[in-house]
Order: structure tokens, then sequence, then C-alpha cells
């Protein structure tokens, strides 16, 4: 068997449940999370939120129900849609409720336990805090957390869902996020060609994109660094500044941390189009030109973009094309499809979901 | 081994005295009350009373006048108060267990104004110090220790007082009404002003920290007792959130969200308390 996954959380959790810890969440079947082989450990605490099928489903049917907006309309799903990575596809900027435009591009959903910072700018650093923004905004789904608990607990299904991942009927602001982040968490992208490539397990890239992985970890890793293609930081790409989004420094409110970034991951870049945090490049072709030709200084680019007095990352149209072939290795088309995370997953309480 | 320090034994010495001197004076001093045990415990109340000069603080009806000679009218008057610690005229110091030390005053919620604090050594209390906000240890934790006023999902009673864009509670909070203010609300045109000043400094990068703590001095002691709670009665003035270090222009500066300028607040409003009085039940005579 090649066993290329690591189940950690298993063992995590069956310690937790030697030890009859209370918080424990009320479950047989526990599940779920795997480590890939090629992956570092990630960065969320599991520990504070085991997850198990129960808590995953519940998290799975939040994270699709419009009951999360204030008049139904908006779901998470709304503007992280799978087939497209979790990413709202064909607007620039995500649209909301009435539909208002967002400010930014929507992210994805994809690997998140390895993430330290969400958003763009990393005003949030904790996945179990991030839904009330989302929730509350009143461009995105206009609602109030408080009303958002109220609904579920009148709810005919919810809050025997909440019993079977939690124990008990109760929805508390702490079960509702943390099996949203259940949800999220599963999310894991890994099974690209490139992943079969690394991982010897019979992918195989070819002389275009070997090059151009060469290329890349020359020319790109120091940021779309390791195997989430993110080394976590915020930088300035130089891209010529279209609006008054200062991004990092709206958080630090440092002058140096002005239009600077969340370094994406281009996991499934394929699939995330438009690019950037405005969305304004539409092809990847676009996004090697302005890396080629379009870099423009400022007093916080990032200094690996002017190295040796040049501006921008040279490379010729040979070297381009063969980036983007290794680019396109990083699709994991089980990752858009898996049924799992499919809103078609959701069981209906009264047909499916075991009630104990 | 157990050895006295200075301190102690100066405490000690001091304590002797002040029961010989109050026992030889029982008669003369219809005031005094029994020595505290501070084996037993007792409870006390800490009063909020929002006010804005010499006058009470009346949402949306009353118009009041800021140190820029502009007036206004406040709507929401919101903020935390923690890690609360007494002291007493012994020096003996009683800190509220972290968990139980978070409150939240609303104005427009007349319970919130009252924090009674259990539990609470014997003794004669003469200092109260507070932070204003919620710290930054408590800013930083996960999800399931943030309960009670803490939770983020903001109440349907009131105003949030978290910012879920960048994750951190919101330490005060004040929304009104002034014709003099360059803002213009988009919705209705009315003319408003709104601070909103939180910042723990930073979670990875440093940034505005606008935790402030305080220490009120209190002109009479509160005599906690087992059998009495004595009421200590802070006035709060939201006149002082406007002026102090930093003189605020409703024409100039309307609102504030999480920035530089606000910590210009903060440094006015760590002044906006006072203890004005305390009743001490029983045994009390004004
Ligand atoms: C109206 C569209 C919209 C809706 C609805 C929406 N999101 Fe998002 N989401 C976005 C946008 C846009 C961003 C990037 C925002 C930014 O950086 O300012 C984002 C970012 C995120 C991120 C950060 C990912 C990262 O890598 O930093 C997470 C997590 C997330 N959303 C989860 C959710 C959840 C959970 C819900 C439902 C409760 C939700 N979103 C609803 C548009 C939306
Ligand atoms: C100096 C660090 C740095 C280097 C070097 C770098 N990038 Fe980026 N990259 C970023 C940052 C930061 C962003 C996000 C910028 C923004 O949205 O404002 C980004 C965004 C992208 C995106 C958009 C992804 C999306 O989902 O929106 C792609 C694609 C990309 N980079 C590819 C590359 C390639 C290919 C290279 C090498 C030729 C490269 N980058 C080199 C920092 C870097």
């Amino acid at each position: 068997m090649k066993g290329f996954i690591v189940l950690i959380a298993i063992t995590l959790t069956s310690c937790a449940y030697k030890e009859e810890d209370k918080q424990a969440p009320f479950s047989s079947k526990k599940i779920l999370f795997q480590v890939p082989k090629n992956f570092p450990s990630p960065v969320y605490d599991f520990s504070r939120n085991p997850i198990t099928q129960e808590g995953f489903e519940l998290g799975r049917a939040l994270f699709y129900d419009g009951i999360l907006s204030r008049d139904g309309t908006v779901s998470c799903s709304f503007c992280h849609i799978q087939t497209s990575a979790f990413t709202q596809h064909g607007h620039a900027v995500s649209h909301g409720i009435d539909d208002l435009p967002t400010r930014r591009n929507s992210q994805p959903i994809m690997n998140l336990a390895w993430v330290r910072f969400f958003f763009w700018d990393g005003g949030v650093f904790d996945l179990d805090l991030f839904p009330p923004h989302p929730i509350q905004a009143p461009n995105e789904m206009g609602e109030t957390m408080s009303n958002v608990l109220e609904k579920l607990r009148k709810h005919p299904h919810y809050p025997k869902m909440f019993k079977a991942a939690f124990g008990t009927e109760e929805i508390t602001t702490d079960r509702f996020l943390k099996a949203l982040s259940q949800f999220q968490l599963m999310c894991i992208s890994a099974n690209s060609r490139y992943d079969k490539f690394v991982r010897n397990e019979g992918g195989i890239l070819t002389s275009d994109e070997l090059k151009g992985l060469s290329l890349f970890r020359e020319k790109c890793s120091v940021c779309h660094a390791g195997e989430l293609f993110t080394d976590g930081t915020f930088r300035n790409n130089g891209l010529p500044v279209y609006s008054n989004d200062l991004g990092r420094a709206e958080i630090t409110l440092n002058p140096d941390d002005r239009y600077k970034f969340k370094v994406p991951s281009l996991r499934n870049v394929v699939y995330t189009a438009p690019y950037m945090h405005d969305g304004r490049f539409k092809t990847l072709d676009a996004v090697l030109e302005h890396y080629r030709k379009g870099v423009v200084d400022s007093a916080t680019t990032d200094p690996i973009l002017k190295q040796n007095g040049i501006l921008g990352i040279p490379m010729s149209d040979e070297e381009k094309r063969q980036i983007i072939a290794f680019l396109q290795t990083l699709t994991d088309t089980s990752f858009i499809t898996r049924f799992e995370l499919s809103e078609f997953a959701i069981k209906t309480p009264t047909n499916n979901v075991k009630i104990r | 081994m157990k050895t006295f320090s200075f301190h102690q034994l100066a405490g000690l010495i001091i304590t002797v005295l002040a029961s010989i001197f109050l026992g030889c004076n029982k008669e003369g001093n219809k005031h005094s009350e029994p020595a505290p045990d501070i084996n037993k415990r007792g409870s006390i109340i800490l009063k909020f009373d929002n006010v804005v000069g010499d006058k009470d603080l009346v949402l949306g009806a009353a118009t009041y006048k800021n140190a820029s000679n502009e007036d206004f009218t406040v709507d929401v008057f919101q903020y935390y108060i923690s890690n609360i610690k007494l002291k007493t005229n012994d020096g003996r110091e009683y800190i509220v267990p972290q968990d139980e030390s978070y409150f939240l005053v609303r104005e427009h919620v007349a319970a919130s104004q009252r924090i009674t604090i259990s539990n609470v050594p014997e003794g004669d209390y003469v200092e109260v110090t507070f932070t204003i906000g919620v710290d930054s240890l408590r800013s930083t934790m996960p999800i399931e220790r943030r309960t009670g006023v803490l939770d983020i999902a903001d109440s349907a009673t009131g105003k949030p007082m978290y910012w879920t864009w960048n994750s951190g509670y919101i330490f005060v909070k004040i929304e009104g009404t002034s014709p003099q203010s360059s803002y213009t609300r988009p919705s209705d045109g009315q003319r408003r002003f709104f601070y909103h000043v939180g910042g723990f400094g930073g979670y990875s990068s440093v940034t505005v920290n606008n935790i402030r703590t305080t220490t009120l001095r209190s002109p009479e002691p509160a005599r906690v007792r087992s059998n009495k709670t004595p009421s200590v009665h802070i006035l709060v003035d939201v006149l002082k959130i406007f002026s102090g270090s930093y003189t605020v222009s409703f024409a100039t500066n309307p609102y504030s969200h999480f920035s530089v300028w606000s910590s210009n607040l903060a440094n006015n409003y760590v002044n906006m308390f006072k203890i004005d009085h305390v009743h001490n039940v029983g045994g009390h005579t004004h």
C-alpha cells in the first residue's frame, strides 16, 4: 500500500476519547483530517475542534444554506463555488446580497488548515473567527450573527444536527463557528498531477512542465513557497495602484505595509481566475506579463522584484509558456468534483442524518 | 520557613495600631464598623453613572456642547471594563478572577451599569483599578473562551463591540448627532459623529494599542463585610472623551474606526472616570 496519507487527527481524537474528555464531541465516527504526505504540519489547533463526521456534515449544511443571510438568498457557497475551487467565477470583485459588490476578489476555501491569516490583508487570525464577517457585512450576507443563531434554533432540523455534532441541541456562537470551520478545513486539495509527481505516485510531468517547474522554483518560489505555494507573508508584487485599498496597512496601520497583500497559493490557479486581490487579470498570461513588464516601483514594492536594478522578473516567451504549463499541473480535478464537499451530499435530517 | 516581609510587618503593625485606636474610640465614633475579618467574604457594587459634564446622559433627547463649542446628542454609548483590582486602606489587593472580570457597560441597558463583584475579602476599600477595553491576551483567545459579553456574535440589544474584519474588540463606542459635524449619513442625510475605539496592539505585528488602565481613589472607604455590600458610585463623563490631552471637533474629525488618530480619544477617555461617593449600607450616615 502506498499509504501517502498520515492520519494524525485520528490519533489525536482517539487519545481524547480515552481520557473521556468532556470537550470531546459526541460522535462514534471520528474522522477525518488527513495531512497529505508532501504537506507540512497544519497550523489550525485541532485539539480544540476535532473534526467528526457529524460536525463536518453540519458545517457543510451551514456553508450551503442561505439561512445565514438576511433574505435567504446568499450562502457562503454563493461566492465560494466548488467548481471554481471555492471562489466566485466571473466577477473581478465578488458580489453579495442585493448584488452589491464587495471590495475584493473572493479567495478559495482550500487548505485552510495551513493558513495563519485570513483575508487578502490578513485581518483575521483564526479561522473560527472568520464567518461573522461575511454574515454581517451589508454587501455580503447582510445579517446579524445573533439573528442567524436565532433562526437556527427555531429550525426544524438544525438543533438535531447540533446535537449529533456536539452532544446537545444547544446552538452557540462557539459551536456554530466550529462546525463551519470543520467543513472548511476538510476542503483539502492535494491531488494534482504535480502532487502525484512529487509523491512518486505515478504523476508524470512533460519536459515543458518540468522546465516550468524549475523556472518557477528559480523565479517565483521565494514568495509562492513550499507545497502550499505561499510563504503566508504580505508583499507588494508591484501592481499599479488602482484604488484606495491599502492591503496589509489597513490592519497594521504601518505605512511600510501599504499595498501589501497575502501571497496567494497557486494551487488550482486555473480555476481561481480572475487574479489578484481585485481580480484585475483574467488570464495567467496577463499575470506573467505583469511580472515580466508591468511591475511598478514604489516605496513598498518587494525588493525581490527589483534585483540588480531590473524591475520585474525577466523571462523569455518560451519560459513564460513553460511556467504556465507548470502552473496547470497544480490543477486538482478531484477537489472541484469531490462529492462530499458538494451541496448534493447534504442529507436532509429527516431521511439521512443519524440522530442519536 | 515563613518570614515576614517589611510590608507585611508594617501592615500588621498598622492594623494592630489602627484596631487599638479604633477600639479606644469606639464610643466617640458612631461611624465605625466592626474591623474587617479577612477570612470572611462579601460583595461590592460598582455603579457606572454616565453623565455629560454636570448633566445626566439621556440618549437621543438632550443636547450638550463639547469643548469645541459644538452641539451634540448621543444615541449610543458603551464600553468594556475589565481586569478589576480593588485595594484596601491597609494596602491589601483583591484581584477579581480573570474569567469573571469582563463587563460591558451600555447606556441603554440599565442593568449593565451595575457591576457586582462577589467573594471579596472583608476590608475597607479605597482604590479601584480597571482596564478600559479588553486586554491583548483575551483579545486573541480561542472562540470557546469568548463567552458572555465577549461573545463575538453581536447581541440584538446593542451595536456590536467587535471588528470582524480586523479581529478585535471595540473598547469604547460613542455615536450621535451634531449639526456641526462634517459627516452626513447617506441613508438619511443626518449630520453625525461616531467613534469606535479599539486596538490591542496587534497579533503578529505591532500596531495601535488603545488599552488603557485607570486607578480611581475613593473619597471614602467602601466597607465590604460579609453582611454589608457597599456601592461605589462612579461618574463617567462623556465630555472628557472630547477634551483633555486632545480637543475633538466634530467638524474636523467626525468619526474614527481603527486608526492611529483614535489614540487621542483613548488618551482622553482614560480620565473620564471618577468615584463620586460610596454608599456603605448600614452604619452609613449621610
Ligand atoms: C459576497 C461574497 C461572499 C460571501 C457570501 C462569502 N464570502 Fe468568503 N470571501 C469573499 C471575498 C471577496 C473574500 C476575500 C475578502 C478580502 O480579502 O477582503 C473572501 C474570503 C474568505 C476567506 C479567507 C480565505 C483566505 O485564504 O484568507 C474565508 C475563510 C471565507 N471567505 C469563508 C467564507 C464563509 C465561511 C462564508 C459564509 C459564512 C463566506 N466566506 C461568505 C466573498 C464572500
Ligand atoms: C515578491 C513576491 C512574489 C513573487 C516573486 C511572485 N509573486 Fe505571484 N503574487 C505575489 C503576491 C503578493 C500576490 C497577490 C498580489 C495582490 O493580489 O495584490 C501574487 C499573485 C499571484 C497570482 C494570482 C493568484 C490569484 O489567485 O489571484 C499568480 C497567478 C502569481 N502570483 C503567479 C506568480 C508567478 C508565476 C511568479 C513567478 C514568475 C510569481 N507569482 C512571483 C507575490 C509574488
